[in-house]
């Protein structure tokens, strides 16, 4: 199963729409609603990620019996330092996003606790790309 | 405790009416970041805090929270308010402030019923 979502930078209005799609279909499926509540919290932060720094992206979801896979694509600044922006509490968000209760620092700590497999790359000028798996047996 | 009930208990203002009203409410939290709130409530939970747009809801009902209370006269924007309609998350206000209302709830949740 895939599905392909489109994110303007900016569009807080409809932050958290690719989150919920998903978690509508992972219901659907009968996913553990442990895994489903971990792989909420990822998506919407990523997604959030998107619309608070990038100017655009692109998100797609795959799933299939043994995992869902997200990749959320952008056009954006980039980051610079991965394991700086990691960290709890560093932020480079505007004031604007900051004062909607943005910005927190705490979107990429909560995509890491909340994610089996992250992959971040990031270049500078151009983009970032942030992949999350989660498997549906903890096997 | 219903959100209903809460509602009478503490003189509420119910800004989306008749909407999710019978809410179980299991807990709260008390926080104005959102990803905060996004890492660290439990479905069920009532949230307490002064933020008021759209947003706010999209994370009570990704989080699966019973409600969410503005405090200090705050007001929902119209898209939250139309949003939490919706999805059946009713949306409360309350002239209190936070350490006040969060207080009052703590004591209320806690009573045997």
């Amino acid at each position: 199963m895939h599905f392909r979502y489109k994110i303007e930078g900016g569009d807080f209005t409809n932050a958290g729409s690719t989150a919920s799609a998903v978690k509508k279909v992972l219901k659907q499926l009968n996913i553990d609603p442990v895994i489903i509540k971990r792989t909420v919290v990822g998506i919407y932060e990523a997604e959030v990620n998107i619309v608070a720094h990038a100017y655009n992206g692109v998100i797609d979801v795959d799933i299939d019996e043994n995992r869902i896979f997200a990749r959320f694509e952008d056009a954006g600044p980039g980051i610079p330092d991965i394991t700086k922006a990691m960290e709890e509490g560093y932020s480079t968000a505007s004031e604007i996003v900051r004062e909607m209760g943005f910005g927190a620092g705490m979107g990429l700590s909560n995509i890491k606790n909340n994610s089996d497999k992250l992959e971040i790359i990031s270049q500078v000028g151009k983009g970032t790309t942030v992949e999350i798996t989660n498997y549906f047996n903890s096997k | 405790m219903k959100v209903a009930e809460l509602i009478t208990q503490l003189s509420l203002t119910a800004f989306t009416g008749k909407a999710g009203l019978d809410r179980e409410i299991e807990g709260g939290y008390v926080s104005d970041l959102l990803s905060d709130v996004m890492g660290h409530s439990q479905a069920g939970q009532i949230w307490i805090t002064l933020q008021t747009h759209k947003n706010v809801i999209a994370i009570a009902s990704l989080k699966d929270l019973s409600a969410v209370i503005l405090v200090k006269g705050n007001t929902p924007g119209e898209e939250a308010l139309a949003q939490a309609i919706e999805e059946g998350i009713p949306i409360l206000g309350t002239q209190m402030d936070t350490f006040e209302i969060a207080g009052r709830i703590y004591n209320l949740l806690r009573q045997p019923s």
